[in-house]
Formats: structure tokens, sequence, C-alpha cells
């Protein structure tokens, strides 16, 4: 490219792989990029595409089995794959700066954050004692930590996560680097804390000029801070594009339905477009382009001989062969169409005033000498076949409501009717026969099937309890094709499914015993954007079929607005603000809420991170939740009054309600 | 012998138990694929089937070893059948001679003359200080004494010839099941052929030349009263077995149930069971097996009408000794379950069996005890080479096995004084030592292949 005269960066035909007994798996297979000196290059795609190993390579930190299998990492010129190890390390550090996406396992436990700064300072600045100590307090008033010098003597685990992740760019930068590489660096994050880190890389790369190599899944994440734009599936790079190209006319037809994956308001009602099938397993790579075989305009061709590079006339490089003829981004889904049943019925499920309370021991006599306060009198309502998003960030208690409800945690206090059945308290077999009415679908798929049992043991475990359908094997292969999985899937073992097929199996479990209640506690946080358009777009199936009701945990507004009906927000074990979808997300009323749907980053050309609302810190401890209101520390409106009393609910219209003060 | 009385010691039938468990495992393993599949990664490493291979030699030895009968007594016609008071096994009748041919004290490996010299009176009077010839060692050689090192060659060399023809056919079968030499040699078989085949033909080359001297000399020398070394060995085998196994039979319903119960349902039950298990702990064990053994002792010599036998009387002690070694080796497993089963029981596939109103004992059957197996193997495997070494601790300090019984730990004791003699006797030593040394390399060996095999973090 002509654009960048002196690219700082040059990664040319990079091919990396994985030595898997005798066998080599090519993992990166001839990537070819430049990052120009200050430049914001993205590596975007799904997990499994060689992202982090092609960071890893440029560093070559590759794990055990990796190994460099062909082509060039320049940097400033220099071939980094042909330095010797000692010479490697002056970049590691010193010019090419790492962070990475878990900020709690990428610090270390045993040593004070300053202590883990001035190893940097002393192997790339020869800084020592005093001096390294100043420069320290310096670059973590840099990342924005406030009282610095007490900071320095802390350990990781007295630091929140986003504090971390704040400690662990202020060691990436205490080399002075010239390139960044940002490894998924919000992902472990919530919403409100992602969009302070994002921009403080924002600010921090204007004030150094420095290079960032962004990686990330996230097109929210491409759409705030990215320049150019590489999009990765399956080892190689399909479509390097500027900014403005990539948002408004993305070229491969991956790209392409990466975007119409992602759920939104504006798709409501509509199911979302998926990517069929799944990622390819390195070692069943297909011949010819490597998405064919997932890709809705794949022409005989496409099947045979995979595509060169390609330059659209507006300056993207493409590597396809259909040449996108005249058909721009597939328009967002039609118009909402809301065909849920109405909130006049009787409702199917009633919360009130519920309350988990962990005591804290302390002592040798195990005394009692406070409460965590995980979930503080909640009261929720849900109507028959209706969504309900129970919405917050980490920490809040939102899980811990899915769970109470389930009677899986005991509540401290309140009530729960489901059907107009009392839970709270029913003990043996009377809870067991209130089982059938609720079920729930967990977060994680890889851990909530047993990886000792045959899919159809898992599915039949339910029933065999609580009976069920009749026939057990007629029952399997009913719920297996209503989740849309082949019959055989039976008498075959978990590991054998990908994470999608899992989070099938696992929603065709809970729905054997037909519950009337569905409680999905975060179903696809754990999945890629079109994995998660496939299980949404079935969770929505299987409510107009089947009238289920959803109580939706979730961190992804994205996903609220696609599918929920009501909205309930939840801060620190307590409800702020309820109503339906189009009055909580049309026109929120409390801060908070507030604040989350503006931290909320779209993948739009106009994304700049200037509408986000930054919210200061972090959310409270439950164990020590601030006097009044729980949201006054970081409320911008707070008055005397929020300091000293908890507002009460405030109804606003009839569903409509929030706690606060000053709503508005 | 003209009829046998067969004798049913406790610890067989413990023989058989296991080797039921054995094969019920293997039937467990064929019907589940992830199972199969790790022990298919244990069959895969050649490290792993060389010491198997091993195993299996010591587990032939040993299971010979608990065939037990009692000779009929030679008695006139038509009186009443009765049977020696000495119980025997089916290896002491194959190896017959070995156990017969005792001579008078110490004779060192494959010697033909006394260790010690003897005075001789001769008829005429006079006295002479020589090496006595042996009873059996070289008596075939008929006082041909300078063709020794010929017989002794000739004797290797027909062992090697015959473990080289035993070991050949065997091994053209398998390349012939296995799809030739080719595949077998490369390693390219599913299961590693080719550790197997040269592990046995190494045992088959130690072997062979030892049975084939073993016919005219004492292969291992004698011990202090003309017993044959190499016999002792053999004896030892079963004993070391049965406390590597039987030990592990008793601790591990213990430790299993303990550990997950412990771990599942928490509170008091775990916090009783945790107490139980460090106050056990802080007991020095030798003390604990050391009063233990003692107080049996006493028993078993208050109540002699108990037992018909003295052999029952060795065994009874001997299951005893497993007993209490279990009641003292169950806290390591035990905590680790507990652990791993805290872990478990917050796993969401746990929870979602509870949102199902599953109960507890099923949820502990069906999604718990499947998931710990691995460690439970791991432990078993791994806790045998160290409860084989305990037991010749035990006994060399006097609390192990009874004194009657043949065990390591026994002949080791027995050859603690030898070494304090001169000309140092040193041969029972090195071959108890020998012995025990590659049986608990070969299932540390093993331990370590099933670990990597099991173990979730390298799979």
């Amino acid at each position: 490219m002509q654009t960048t005269p002196a690219p700082l960066l040059e990664v040319d035909d990079l091919r990396l792989g994985f030595q898997a007994g005798r066998q080599q798996l090519c993992a990166v297979d001839g990537v070819s990029f430049r990052i120009a000196r200050g430049e914001t290059f993205a590596l975007l795609g799904e997990s499994g595409c060689g992202k982090s190993v092609t960071a890893q390579g440029i560093l070559r930190l590759l794990p055990a089995a990796g190994r460099v299998l062909g082509g060039s990492v320049r940097y400033d010129g220099t071939d980094l794959l042909a330095l010797p190890e000692v010479a490697m390390r002056a970049y590691r550090g010193g010019k090419i700066a790492m962070i990475f996406q878990e900020p709690s396992t990428s610090l270390n436990p045993v040593l004070t954050v300053g202590q883990q700064i001035a190893e940097v300072l002393a192997r790339h600045l020869a800084l020592r004692g005093e001096a390294a100590r100043a420069r320290s307090q310096e670059l973590l008033e840099q990342v924005g930590i406030a009282d610095p010098a007490r900071r320095l003597d802390e350990y990781p685990f007295q630091l929140s996560g986003g504090m971390q992740q704040r400690v662990m760019i202020a060691i990436a930068l205490a080399g002075e680097p010239e390139l960044l590489i940002a490894d998924e660096p919000t992902t472990a994050l919530d919403v409100t804390m992602q969009a302070q880190i994002l921009d403080l890389l924002a600010q921090l790369q204007a004030e150094r000029g420095m290079a960032i190599l962004l990686i990330t899944h996230d097109l929210g994440v491409v759409a705030r801070l990215a320049q150019r734009i590489g999009v990765m599936y399956a080892g190689e790079l399909v479509e390097i594009a500027g900014r403005e190209q990539f948002f408004t006319q993305p070229a491969h037809p991956y790209t392409q339905a990466l975007f119409a994956a992602l759920p939104d308001a504006g798709r409501r009602g509509a199911p979302l477009r998926t990517i069929v099938g799944q990622v390819p397993a390195l070692s069943a790579l297909p011949p010819g382009c490597r998405f064919a075989p997932r890709c809705p305009q794949a022409m005989p061709v496409c099947r045979e001989e995979n595509p060169a590079w390609r330059v659209e006339a507006c300056g993207a490089q493409v590597r396809c062969h259909w040449q996108n003829e005249g058909e721009a981004v597939p328009a967002a889904g039609e118009s909402a169409t809301d065909d849920a049943a109405p909130a006049t019925l009787a409702p199917l499920l009633q919360i009130r005033d519920l309350a988990v309370h962990f005591p804290i021991r302390k002592g040798i006599l195990q005394r009692v000498v406070g409460q965590v306060k995980a979930v503080d009198g909640v009261s929720l309502t849900l109507a028959p076949g209706r969504t309900l998003a129970l919405v917050g960030e980490s920490g809040c208690g939102k899980t811990t409501v899915g769970k109470a409800l389930l009677q899986l945690i005991r509540p401290t206090a309140g009530s729960v009717r489901v059907n107009g059945e009392e839970w709270v308290g029913a003990r043996g077999k009377s809870l067991r026969q209130a089982r059938r009415q609720a079920q729930m679908v967990f977060q994680n798929p890889f851990a909530s099937l047993n990886p000792r049992l045959r899919v159809g043991e898992i599915i039949a475990e339910g029933m065999q309890t609580l009976g069920g359908l009749g026939e057990p094997a007629t029952a399997i292969a009913a719920l297996l094709q209503a989740v849309g999985l082949p019959a055989d899937a039976a008498g075959r073992f978990p590991h054998e499914f990908s994470g999608g097929q899992r989070q099938r199996i696992a929603i065709a479990r809970a729905l054997a015993v037909q519950p009337r209640l569905l409680v999905c506690d975060e179903p696809t946080s754990a999945l890629d954007v079109s994995v998660q358009a496939q299980i949404l777009n079935l969770l929505k199936t299987l409510q107009q079929n089947l009238g289920v009701a959803y109580l939706f945990i979730t961190h992804n507004l994205a996903v609220v607005e696609y599918l929920a009906h009501d909205i309930a927000v939840m801060y620190l074990g307590r409800i702020v603000e309820c109503g339906t979808a189009a009055e909580v997300l049309a026109a929120p009323r409390h801060p908070y809420t507030q604040a989350l749907l503006s931290a909320v980053l779209q993948p739009r050309l106009e994304e700049d991170g200037s509408g986000v609302q930054v919210l200061a810190g972090e959310i409270p401890s439950p164990a020590r939740p601030p006097a009044g209101c729980h949201f006054h520390p970081r409320c911008p409106k707070a008055t005397v009054e929020c300091r000293n009393s908890y507002p009460v609910a405030q109804p606003l219209t009839a569903t409509h309600r929030v706690n606060c003060h000053w709503p508005g | 012998m003209n009829g046998v009385q067969i004798v049913f010691l406790w610890s067989d039938a413990l023989i058989w138990l296991l080797l039921a468990a054995g094969l019920g495992l293997v039937l467990l393993v064929r019907r589940s694929p992830p199972l199969r599949a790790a022990w298919g990664k244990v069959a895969a490493s050649r490290s792993g089937m060389g010491a198997a291979t091993v195993l299996l030699a010591f587990v032939l030895v040993g299971w010979l070893d608990s065939l037990h009968y009692r000779p009929a007594l030679p008695a006139a016609e038509g009186a009443e059948i009765r049977y020696a008071i000495e119980v025997r096994s089916l290896l002491d009748a194959l190896a017959d001679p070995l156990r017969s041919r005792t001579e008078k004290t110490y004779s060192a490996p494959l010697a033909t003359h006394a260790y010690v010299k003897e005075s001789t009176e001769h008829p005429g009077g006079g006295v002479t200080r020589a090496f006595p010839p042996l009873l059996h060692g070289g008596a075939h050689l008929a006082g041909a004494y300078d063709k020794h090192a010929d017989d002794v060659a000739w004797r290797v060399a027909v062992g090697v010839l015959a473990a080289v023809l035993l070991w050949l056919p065997i091994a053209v079968w398998v390349a012939a099941r296995q799809g030739g030499w080719g595949k077998v040699w490369r390693g390219e078989t599913a299961t590693a052929w080719h550790a197997v085949l040269l592990t046995l033909g190494a045992i088959l080359l130690v072997l062979g030349p030892v049975f084939s001297l073993a016919g005219g000399y004492h292969v291992f020398g004698t011990d202090k009263v003309g017993q044959d070394v190499l016999y002792q060995v053999l004896k030892s085998v079963r004993t070391a077995l049965i406390i590597g196994l039987v030990t592990t039979l008793v601790m591990l319903p213990l430790a299993v149930l303990l550990g997950i119960v412990a771990g599942y349902f928490r509170g008091w039950a775990d916090d009783l069971i945790q107490y139980v298990y460090t106050v056990l702990n802080s007991i020095p064990s030798v003390l604990l097996i050391a009063a233990a053994v003692l107080m049996l002792q006493v028993l078993i010599d208050g109540h002699p009408e108990w037992f018909a036998t003295a052999a029952e009387r060795a065994d009874l002690r001997l299951l005893a000794l497993c007993f209490i070694l279990g009641m003292t080796s169950w806290t390591g497993l035990c905590r680790l379950l507990r652990g791993e089963t805290l872990k478990l029981r917050e796993l969401e596939y746990i929870q979602a069996a509870q949102a199902f109103g599953v109960g507890s004992g099923r949820i502990i059957s069906r999604h718990i005890l499947p998931n710990v197996m691995h460690i439970v193997i791991i432990a078993l495997v791994m806790d045998f080479s160290s409860l084989v070494l305990a037991e010749a601790v035990l006994s060399y300090v006097g609390i192990g096995v009874d004194p009657s019984m043949i065990s390591f730990g026994t002949m080791i004791n027995n050859a603690r004084m030898e070494l304090g003699r001169e000309p140092v006797v040193w041969w029972s030593l090195a071959a108890a030592f020998a012995a025990m040394f590659i049986l608990v390399l070969a299932a540390n060996l093993f331990a370590d292949a099933v670990r990597d095999a099991f173990d979730p973090r390298t799979a």
C-alpha cells in the first residue's frame, strides 16, 4: 500500500502451525498486513480464527507446540523471526508491548503493582530505585488510577478488574513501546468498564503516537478504535479495509454475515441472519475458499480454488471470487412486530422482595460479622409467553436471582410464585413437582453438560425424575428435532459437539419436562456472534411455538434490544428501573440505565465514543454497599438526599418504575 | 501325591475378588467411549505398556502362588486320607525343587561349595577345615568341579535358546495380527506392541537362563538356614501384591465415600470428616500401625484354635496389616476427592440436575463419581508402589507380616545382620532389592502413563 510509506510493522506471508502428534496443523496461513506508525489496525474474527496466534507469532511467544512455518515479520526493517532470542527480548516490552484479555491472570498475584512495573523499567530503561518509583507513579497516573502512590504498594487482588487492566496497560507502556498489541483488552470487562478502558487506549494513542494492533471479535470495539481492519477467517485474512469502506461497504460475504448476525432493536421480530455451520477445525479445512461451505454466495469455483487478493474500487482488499455486484449490506430486518402475548395475562412468575444474603464468617468460632447482600429485595413479574430481561453488570446479583428463584440457592426472604404456587420454603415432593414449571439454561455450554453421559441420557434426566413427554426415545428424538440437532446425536457424547450445538442440547434438556418458564443465564455469552444468532433465533422460535416465558439474564444490551419484551435493570442487588422494552430502551429514566445504554458501542462508522457517558469508578462490593442510593458515588446527579436515603420506586407509567430521586 | 484338599485362604478370596473387579472394569471401559479413549492412550504409551508387561509377569507369579492346597499324606490302603499340615500353592508345586533343596547354611549364587568353612572329622582321626560341597548346588557335576564354568555357560545358552524359541512364535503371532512386522516395529500400531514385545523378550532372556540354571544351582544363593533365595523372591511377590492391592481395596470405599460426601454436602459433614482425617494424619502412622499390629498379635496368639494351619494364621495377620494400612492411608485420596467434588458441585451440569429435583444420591453416583474416577485411578496406581515399600519398612521394624510369611520386608530384615559379618553375604539383600525395585519401578512407570492419559490438563 502506497499510503503508508514507512510501515512500523510488516507481516508478510506469515504461516504458523501447531504440532499435534505427527501432524502439523496450520493455524495461520499466509497472513500479510502492515501497520503504520500511530495507526490502529484491528484483527477481527471469531474464536479459533488464528487472531491471537498471529499476535503470539509476532512476539515469538508461541506455545510449546507452536511452530513458525514460514513468512517474515519486519519491525522497522528488522526481521523479528530471524533474531536470536537474546535480541528478541529487547523488542518484547521495549518496542512491542502486549496486553491480554484476562487482567486477573496476567498479573502476578504475589508481587505488588510497583514491583511489576519496576521489572519492565529496569529491563528496558535501566531505571532503578527512586527514579523507577517516580516513573511508575507517573505511569499509573497516565492510565487514570487515583492515588497512584498508594496503589504502587498494593497487590493485584486488592484491585478491581478494571483497575487491573489499567495496571496491565501501565506495565505495557512502561517500556515506551511504539506498538501495542491488545488481545481482546475489554472482553472480560463490563460495558461501563469497557468504555473507560477504550477511552484510555484512544487517549494514550493520541498522546504518544503509538501504533495499536487490536485483536477482537467485537464489531463495536472495532468501530470505537480501529482505523484499518483485517478480517480473519480460519487462519486466513479475507478482507483488509479502511474504516470507512469496512463499515459502509463490507466486501467479503463473511464480513457481511457478521454484521447481519448482530442482534439489535431494529431487527426485533425478524429472525437474525445466521451463518450456517461453524468455523472449520484446523484438521479439516475445506479445499478452495475456506468460507465456501458457509457462504451464501458460494459458486462452484469457490470450492476448488482459494481466491487471490483483489482490490476493490474503494481501496479495500478482498479475497473472494464473488464480485459483490451492486448489492450493498442487506438491510436490517423488518420493522418491529411485537408478537408476544400481552402482559395483561395473569402473571406466570411473581417474585416479591426476594433476598439472598450470604453471611460473612470470621474467627475460630465462625461468628457472623456481616452479610453480603447479593440480592436485596427484588420484585419482578413475568407473564406467560413473554421475555423479561434482567440486565446488569457482573456482580450485581442477577445470576443469584435466577438461581434463588429456582431454589438452587435458598433465598433468605421473600416469595417466589410460579403459576400461583409458592416455591420459597417448599421442600421434598412438592418442590420436585413444582420444578416441572421452570427450568434453567446455563451460561457455559462446556460446563453444563456432564462429559461422561450421552446426549440422550442428559436429555432424559429430567424426564426420569419428573416424568415427561411419554416414551423417552421418541420424546428425545422430538426434542432434538425441535432444537435443530440430528436424531443420531442422542447416542453421542457432548465433547463431539461445538459450543452452539451444546447450548442446543442444554435447551433441549430444559424443555424435556415442558416448563412454562425458562431462566436463561447469559446463554450466548460464551458463543461467537454467528452462533449467538442461531441460538437467539432458536429461542425466539421456541417461544412462538411453545409459549415459553423467558427470564433472560444478560449483560449484553444488544441481545436485550432484540429479544426482550420487558426489562429490569439491576444494580448492586436491587432493581433500579423496570418497564417494557420500549419504555426502558427509548426513554431510560435512571442515570445508571442511561449510562449503561450509552456505553453500548454500535458497530457503525459514526461510533467514536463521543456519545458514551463514562461512569466513574466501579460497582461497589455488596458486602459494604454505599449508604443512601447505592448508585450515588458514581452518579453525575447525586445530591445530599441521594447520600442519605434509598429512593423508593416511582411509578412513571402503569409498567415503568424507577428507583431514583431525580429521574429523568 | 494321590489327592489334594483345596485350601481357600481369605486373601485368595480377595485376589479373586480383585480379578473380578478388574474384569468388571474392562467391561465398563469397553462400554464407555471416554474411558476407552483414555485407556487407549495408556495402551499407546511405550513406557506404560512395557511396565504393564512387567507387572503382568509379577501378577502371574502372585496368582500362581494364590492357588492353595494341602497335599494328602501317604496313607495305608483303605485308611482315611489325611492331609499335610503344610499349605502349599501351585507355585510351590512348580518350583518344588527350589523349595525342597535346602542347604545347611549360606552359599553364594551359583556356588558348588558352601560359603563358610567347616571342620570335617576324618574316620581315621584328624580334623580338616574346608569348604564342604553343597548338597544340591552343583551336585549333578558329581565332583567334576572343574567343569563348573562350562556347565554354567551351557545352561545359560540353553536358557537363552529356550527364551528365543518361546518369544518368536509370540512375536510372529502379534505381527500377523497387527498387520506385519514393519508396522509393529515402527510403532504404528494403536497399542504399543513393540514395547510389549521388547519387554517380553527382555523378561524371557532373564528368566530363561535363570530357570535353566536353577535346575542345578542356587541362582541367587541360599540364606542362613540354607533356603533358596530365588524361591523366597518368588514367594515375596504375592505378599507385595496383596499388600499393594488389598490395602487399596480397604482404603478406596472410605476415601471415595467420605471425600465425596464431605465435598458435596459441606456443612457439618465436611467439618466432621475433615477433623477425622486431620487427626488421623497428625498421628505418626508407624506408631499407629505398630500399636494396632501388636494388639492384634496378642489376640492371634491367644486363640490358636481359630487356625487350622500356620498359613491361615499368617494370612490373617497379612490381611490385618492391609486393613490397618488402609485405615491410615485413605486420608490423602479423601482430601483430593473432597477438593475435586467441591469444584464439581458448582459446575452447571450438577446445578441443572438439582433444578430437575434429582436426588443427592443419584447426583453423586451419576454426575460426580464418574467425573472423579480419573483421580481415583491415578491415586490407586501411585499408592500401590508406596504401599509395597511401606510393607518392607514395617517388616524391617518387626511390625509387618508374620515372620513365617516370606516377604521382601522379612528378607531384608533377615539380611541386615548379614551385611555386618565378614565376608559379607550380599545376595539375599541384593535379590530382594532388585525384585522390589523392578516391581515398584514398573508400577511407577505405569502410574505415569495412566496419569498422562487421565489428567484432564494434558488431554
